[in-house]
């Protein structure tokens, strides 16, 4: 039960005392709530689910996973291009 | 679109599938409990793709399929009740009740809408004050932070005329309900992404030690759910049991934490039945007695006892269960089918039931 | 013959006895209510074809004629309103038959209170799409029901046109082999209404591609005879129609995931929306089953005319697993795509 999307967070504002904000899914941008994520701020990346963004997606750590079977030493380079 | 395509990549996804081949030497069981994993494996025939020593089954991962019988029914005796707008997410419109679904109520004239965020039918109150605006608060551990501060906002806000309909699921209970069954044949877990980016995975720990069964925290896109799957069974092939955390970009281990003290200010852990498997211990949550006023369930509590019946046909309890797969089922696709579900997998978009059915295989 | 209508159901109508709105939607239970109710009552071989227009023979001359209906909500939307999608969509229906549109009416049912300066808003839209697409609005009709009985407008158009060639489109002509072919990207007006819909509002840069197909047709109609069958994929999406072609035909339908041209916008709604644009409405696109032999030459006509600068090649018919549609994924997997059972609910859990 999960729908949750990632999208980028293009505006930040306040909305009748609650932290809301602009959130960009690759073309279509949908009013977010943002109280769970204090500490986001404009150009960080939410997973949304229900109109509320329920984490920040850590850049780092999903370049590490993406690249997890080469640095096991499973796979030669064949994820660096991806087209 | 960013941190959705590179999880699709045909490259990874074939890497992944020939590493799992690899290192698959015995026969095992894993289940996923998620929806939305259930139908990214069957939408993308990863279930397909894996060496036939591994039986992955779905377990009770759509908060749509194991919501109380009755509380349907409830939800269908609200929704018919002038002065009454009922909102909801889309999912729960076509879930059948002992007698019809929420899509039936609409097309008699009840006022049934459809919303996408809890906040919605909080504005949805607000703008209707001579109307009673109940919304039906369901799902997993997901969604409770969103319906929580639709609860509170309401009482922030002093609404009188905003009221939750609240049927909540907590997945840890479910898993030991799974593990304690005298049928259970699993032996690993791939746990829901989502559920855990709000909870953490804190409360499996003493499930995969004590059971010493393996479980995997994981995403929702191909190479999400094959770089878990991997992960598992090569615990599983060097006896490990440990939870692991392969959806890391969203989940750490405490969760969201503002998002768990909103969720523990609003409700409490409560019993709950889930329905084709039956009551679970603490598996649910329900309003903390200082929202009493926002309950639907109490504050329409003269409607009368409705008896509930299911289809003695449906065996979604098994299929609920991982015991059997939707294919299994005499019904399957003959007298069940979308247009004409006798339960509720088969209904709801993210039911196995229903995956099977629209992504179906033909031997090709 | 019978005087008394009698309703013979062979099947319960999935235990439903209203109408719902899925009954509208293009799909399965559309089909159903077509099949159960309406062919039943007014059976002849003309209506039995179930074509988007019939093709009926007045003294040698082969006229189309169709009629359709729009209640589009909400009326105005990015891209358009509803009354040049009234235009276009009769212009369409005529023209995926191969007839030159020429004449065409329009019943107007409008609901009391509503603002005459937004009739004439559609009215004029109603206008320029009759030039653009060349054909002459010649009678028409007008009704005002109370206030909460219509939801502030509804339109009907039919239209006639002559087809003056003798290239039979239909079903009966589709073959193995055939390639599938589209004009450009789907999905675009199904999300724009959607962008608008209240309780799921977003910004979105798309817009309808609500447009006439008609000299698109007429082009790829003059470069080739071996045209089998076309239509445009409004409700439903492009799943519908080729799902209804499967079964007419009896022959199974092969598309490629990599190959039909979605905008990142449309992908984007929709995985938000939990919705799969092979099922969304387009306005303004056309698909054409072709003889493999000509495929490549119809392609390159498309694509000089405006209205198919970014067409495709998006699949196959095949004779294997007929009366189904299948997709190969990106990922290499196949996959059936079923007919659309009832409304698309956004899903969101």
């Amino acid at each position: 039960m999960c729908l949750g999307i990632p999208g980028k967070i293009v505006e930040v504002f306040e909305e009748n005392g609650l932290k809301m904000g602009k959130v960009d899914f690759g073309g279509v941008v949908k009013t977010v709530c943002l109280e769970y994520i204090p500490d986001a701020q404009v150009g960080d990346y939410t997973v949304v689910h229900v109109g509320f963004g329920i984490s920040k997606l850590n850049e780092q750590e999903a370049q590490e996973m993406l690249y997890y079977l080469e640095k096991m030493g499973f796979l030669k380079s064949e994820l660096g291009d991806q087209e | 679109m960013k941190f959705i395509d590179e999880y699709r990549d045909s490259k990874l996804v074939k890497a992944y599938v020939e590493k799992i081949h690899e290192i698959t030497t015995r026969e095992w069981t894993i289940m996923e409990i998620c929806g939305g994993q259930t139908h990214t494996i069957i939408k993308y025939g990863i279930d397909e793709m894996l060496p036939d020593k591994i039986n992955i089954v779905h377990g009770p991962g759509c908060p749509v399929c194991v919501t109380p019988l009755e509380i349907i029914d409830k939800a269908i005796e609200i929704a018919s009740t002038p002065g009454v707008i009922f909102c909801s997410f889309g999912d729960m419109l076509r879930v059948p009740g002992s007698k019809k679904d929420l899509f039936t109520v609409k097309s008699e004239g009840g006022d049934v809408r459809i919303v996408y965020s809890p906040l919605d039918a909080v504005k949805i109150a607000m703008k209707n004050p001579d109307k009673k605006v109940v919304f039906f608060a369901i799902g997993f551990e997901t969604t409770a932070p969103a319906n929580a501060m639709a609860v509170w906002r309401a009482k922030e806000l002093g609404l009188k005329n905003f009221f939750a309909l609240v049927s909540h699921v907590r997945v840890p209970p479910a898993i030991i309900t799974i593990l304690e069954s005298p049928w259970n044949m699993i032996n690993g877990f791939i746990a829901a992404g989502h559920v855990c980016t709000v909870m953490g995975y804190e409360e499996y720990e003493p499930i995969a030690e004590k059971y010493k069964v393996p479980i995997v925290v994981t995403g929702f896109e191909p190479v999400d759910i094959l770089q878990g799957i991997f992960m598992l069974i090569k615990q599983l092939e060097e006896g490990r049991h440990e939870v692991e955390n392969q959806y890391k970009r969203s989940v750490r281990r405490e969760g969201n934490i503002p998002a768990k003290q909103l969720i523990f200010k609003v409700f409490e852990i409560a019993d709950m039945k889930w329905r084709g498997i039956g009551l679970i211990p603490n598996s649910g949550f329900k309003l903390k007695e200082e929202f009493s006023e926002f309950d639907a369930e109490k504050v329409f509590s003269e409607i009368s006892t409705i008896k509930t019946e299911e289809s003695s046909l449906c065996i979604s309890g098994y299929v609920l269960q991982g015991v059997k797969k939707p294919s299994d089922c005499p019904a399957f696709g003959t007298l069940c089918t979308p247009l004409n579900p006798l339960g509720a997998p088969m209904v709801s978009s993210e039911g196995a039931c229903a995956a099977y059915y629209n992504y179906g295989r033909i031997k090709i | 013959m019978a005087t008394e209508f009698n309703l013979s159901c062979p099947k319960p109508l999935a235990n439903y006895d209203k109408i719902l709105l899925g009954h509208g939607s293009g799909g399965k239970l559309t089909a159903e209510l077509i099949r159960n109710v309406f062919l039943p009552a007014f059976d002849n071989p003309y209506l039995s074809e179930l074509g988007d227009q019939a093709v009926v023979n007045i003294n040698g001359i082969k006229i189309a004629f169709t009629t359709d209906s729009y209640v589009v909500n909400p009326i105005f939307f990015p891209g358009g309103n509803i009354g040049e999608l009234a235009v276009n969509g009769t212009v369409n229906d005529l023209a995926v038959g191969g007839a030159n549109p020429l004449f065409i009416s329009a019943g107007f049912i409008i609901e009391e209170g509503f603002p005459i300066s937004d009739l004439c808003v559609i009215v004029e839209s109603m206008r320029r799409a009759c030039e653009r697409a060349g054909v002459i609005l010649v009678t028409g009709d007008t009704k005002v029901v109370e206030k909460g009985k219509g939801d502030k407008i509804f339109i009907n158009t039919s239209g006639i046109g002559i087809i003056d060639h003798d290239i039979e489109i239909s079903p009966h002509k589709v073959k193995p082999g055939d390639k599938i072919l589209i004009n450009g990207p789907i999905g675009l007006h199904g999300i724009a209404i959607l962008s608008k819909r209240e309780g799921i509002e977003f910004e979105i840069e798309i817009e309808s591609d609500t447009a006439p197909l008609n000299y698109l047709v007429h082009d790829i109609l003059s470069v080739s005879q071996n045209i089998h069958w076309m239509r445009d994929p409004t409700r439903g999406g492009i799943s519908s129609a080729l799902n209804e072609l499967a079964q007419s035909a009896n022959i199974g339908v092969e598309i490629w995931e990599s190959e039909i041209p979605i905008p990142e916008p449309v992908k984007a709604a929709c995985e938000m929306l939990g919705l799969d644009p092979l099922y969304v409405a387009n306005e303004g696109k056309l698909i054409a089953v072709v003889s493999s032999e000509d495929a490549e030459k119809i392609l390159e006509t498309m694509r000089k005319n405006p209205l198919g600068k970014e067409a495709k090649i998006i699949g196959e018919i095949t004779e294997e697993h007929p009366g189904v549609v299948l997709l190969k994924t990106l990922i290499g997997g196949l996959r059936v795509v079923d007919m659309l059972a009832g409304e698309q609910l956004p899903r969101i859990c």
